[in-house]
């Protein structure tokens, strides 16, 4: 009978397990994929579970999206679980990206700059057409190695141009250990470290989604790319048996400084703002959508009207992690057939109240 | 299993929660801020549940896990069973033997006793937040405990139904200070709370905050003088064991309408049907 069907979790459960595995290995003639061919030729999906996973580790993340059958976001969830279980040894001292080797560096505010414009790996310039080639096994030729990465010394920060004119807003330098959002829970207002935390592990979609409303009149910050530059920059820490920095390993960021105007205020003369983005791995659209909402939340710190929802604080930072907000999305799929209960009582009863004829209209319901 | 720590987390984060705990204990009904860390499973499956376990779980405790007050839907299943792979520990489904029972939506009907601490899962600890959305907001209204604004939430209700129309996660007043969130658990079950001789602990993950209700605390629920706090339940017998006195669940039979009405609680309600047995077979 039908009251069957809400029992027999368990064995539902391990069955529902055995598909999974069988769907994600696919058709069994069709070999199987690699981690290291998800590491080396889907870098972008890599990319985006380390960032949204802030976990700094290609082949994890490569397994993580074999394991979740290129489901991103569950992907990056997969790798945060994995991280959280893991012991922190050392914090890092905060890495240079004025020194990064970069591979990709623009500007969109200058023609030419010291250091030039290199375009690097991008799809900016390519016409969006179905490569055919590419689906015939064995034609996507091996290309030789990209030329190595441009001298760090010959590319200043476009930022530190503008500052040395005093046209950028000042920064407040500060040497306090910056917040860390997974020990400390997020508390309201929250200061800027901890927001840029935020945003950096936040989901890219909504992180686009509200830089692209600020676009279109939601809170606009008038906004400009100062500079995107993609590349490696080494980790250091500083092991207290030593007293020094020594390098642990390099890793890949992508990090966007966007220059927004700002009309001055009583205090402060006319000049320009900053929106900051930084990610993991190679990332622009990340990057560029963190740096418009991180501007775009500096709005009260700058005396603007707070109207928007890209300007809400705790708006944006209690809805960008896409971990968190997937796991209370899909728990509405749990049963909530108790409260479901209570519900159709009580509409019956208000119902009965404004004289409603139909089902459930027995008399009761109250107890106690 | 191997390569992780006792009941997954590792001691410093056990330790860190633990004093929110305590915190939490100290100040009954109070939101405690605590560090929350990601858990294999989702958030809004049961993390802060499963966090607050964790950290009191020891080896000797025997867990009972319920989900809509039964112990076989699949969520219940998959955290037992997260358990019971990372702590090792003894599981039961009978209420009366779990040292600790760890709760979605439910409180069980069998009354609990001082030597059981019994975790509720949240998922929207701050009993204000659909009447004022900012979190700083409404931090500030617990602190002046100005609660104006539910009472007139309650208010317009009476006015507009002519009763308050809140079915579950009814909002309460623990020890005459704080307003609480009981968890989704139905209005049948808020009385439940009131000078419980367990232990409540109630964690939340996503929004990583814990709150507790000390053993024998006072439990209100939010009513008026002239509209009394009541109880609503489906008016029926449970169809298998009978019980007038429990929640029930309505199970949909049939595509023309029929229905039946079981205990929402499922230990309770074998219990009973083993009982009537017992004394059928004795007579």
């Amino acid at each position: 009978m039908a009251y069957v069907a809400v029992k027999g979790g368990e064995r539902a459960i391990d069955a529902a397990h055995d598909w999974l595995a069988r769907d994600r290995r696919g058709d069994p003639s069709v070999p199987e994929i690699g981690t290291a061919q998800i590491a080396e030729q889907l870098g972008r999906a890599v990319d985006r579970v380390m960032a949204e996973g802030a976990c700094y580790d290609p082949d994890l993340a490569a397994l993580a999206v074999k394991q979740a059958q290129g489901d991103l976001i569950e992907a990056a969830f997969l790798l945060r679980a994995y991280r959280t279980t893991l012991p922190r040894f050392a914090a890092s001292v905060p890495v240079e990206t004025a020194a990064m080797l970069i591979r990709r560096r623009i500007s969109a505010i200058y023609k030419d700059l010291p250091g030039g414009q290199v375009l690097g790996p991008t799809y900016d310039y390519t016409h969006r057409l179905l490569d055919f080639s590419l689906a015939a096994e064995g034609r996507d030729t091996a290309h030789a190695a990209a030329s190595a990465a441009a001298d760090a010394a010959q590319m200043p920060r476009v930022m530190d141009l503008l500052d040395r004119e005093g046209l950028m807003g000042a920064e407040q330098p500060s040497d306090a250990a910056p917040g860390d959002l997974t020990r400390e829970p997020l508390a309201f207002p929250a200061e800027r470290d901890v927001r840029l935390q935020a945003l950096a592990r936040g989901d890219e979609g909504f992180l686009l989604a509200l830089g692209y409303s600020t676009q279109r009149g939601y809170g606009n910050t008038h906004p400009f790319v100062g500079e995107i530059r993609v590349g490696s920059v080494a980790v250091e820490i500083v092991p207290p048996e030593l007293g020094f920095a020594i390098e642990i390993g390099r890793i890949d960021l992508t990090e966007c400084e966007m220059v927004n105007q700002f009309g001055g205020s009583k205090t402060e003369p006319p000049q320009f703002t900053r929106g900051y983005g930084l990610c993991f791995g190679h990332g622009e659209r990340k990057a560029m959508g963190m740096a418009l909402c991180d501007r775009a939340m500096r709005a009260a710190e700058l005396g603007e009207d707070v109207t928007a929802p890209a300007q809400d604080i705790e708006f944006v930072l209690s809805h960008a992690d896409n971990i968190e907000a997937t796991g209370f999305v899909e728990h509405l799929k749990l049963p909530h057939y108790v409260d479901f209960q209570s519900e159709l009582e009580t509409i019956r009863r208000m119902r009965r109240t404004a004289g409603v004829p139909g089902v459930g209209t027995e008399t009761g319901g109250e107890v106690g | 299993m191997s390569g992780y720590n006792f009941a997954y987390l590792d001691e410093q984060t056990k330790r860190m929660i633990r004093r929110a705990i305590l915190k939490a204990v100290a100040i009954p009904g109070h939101q405690v801020p605590f560090g929350g860390r990601e858990m294999p499973l989702p958030y809004g499956w049961g993390t802060g549940g499963i966090q607050v376990t964790a950290a009191i779980l020891g080896p000797d405790d025997v867990l009972k896990v319920i989900d809509q007050g039964a112990d076989d839907t699949t969520n219940a299943v998959s955290i037992r069973r997260f358990f019971a792979r990372t702590a090792g520990v003894a599981t039961t489904t009978r209420t009366t033997e779990a040292t600790i029972i760890q709760t979605r939506h439910r409180i069980p009907e069998t009354p609990l006793r001082a030597d059981q601490i019994l975790v509720y899962q949240v998922p929207l600890p701050e009993p204000l937040a659909k009447l004022e959305s900012s979190r700083a907001e409404t931090r500030e209204m617990h602190a002046l405990a100005e609660y104006g604004l539910m009472h007139v939430k309650l208010y317009e209700d009476i006015a507009r139904f002519g009763h308050v129309a809140i079915s579950y996660d009814y909002p309460v007043m623990v020890n005459g200070r704080y307003l609480m969130s009981p968890s989704p658990i139905p209005a049948f079950d808020t009385p439940k709370m009131h000078r419980m001789p367990a232990l409540q602990l109630f964690g939340a993950g996503r929004e990583k905050r814990i709150y507790a209700v000390p053993p024998y605390t006072a439990v209100r629920p939010l009513d008026f003088d002239d509209h009394p706090f009541r109880l609503v339940r489906a008016p029926h017998a449970c169809a298998l064991c009978g019980a007038r006195d429990s929640y029930l669940d309505e199970v949909v039979t049939d595509d023309r309408g029929g229905r039946m009405f079981v205990c929402s609680d499922t230990d309770y309600c074998a219990g009973r049907r083993e009982t009537a047995e017992q004394a059928g077979e004795a007579a």
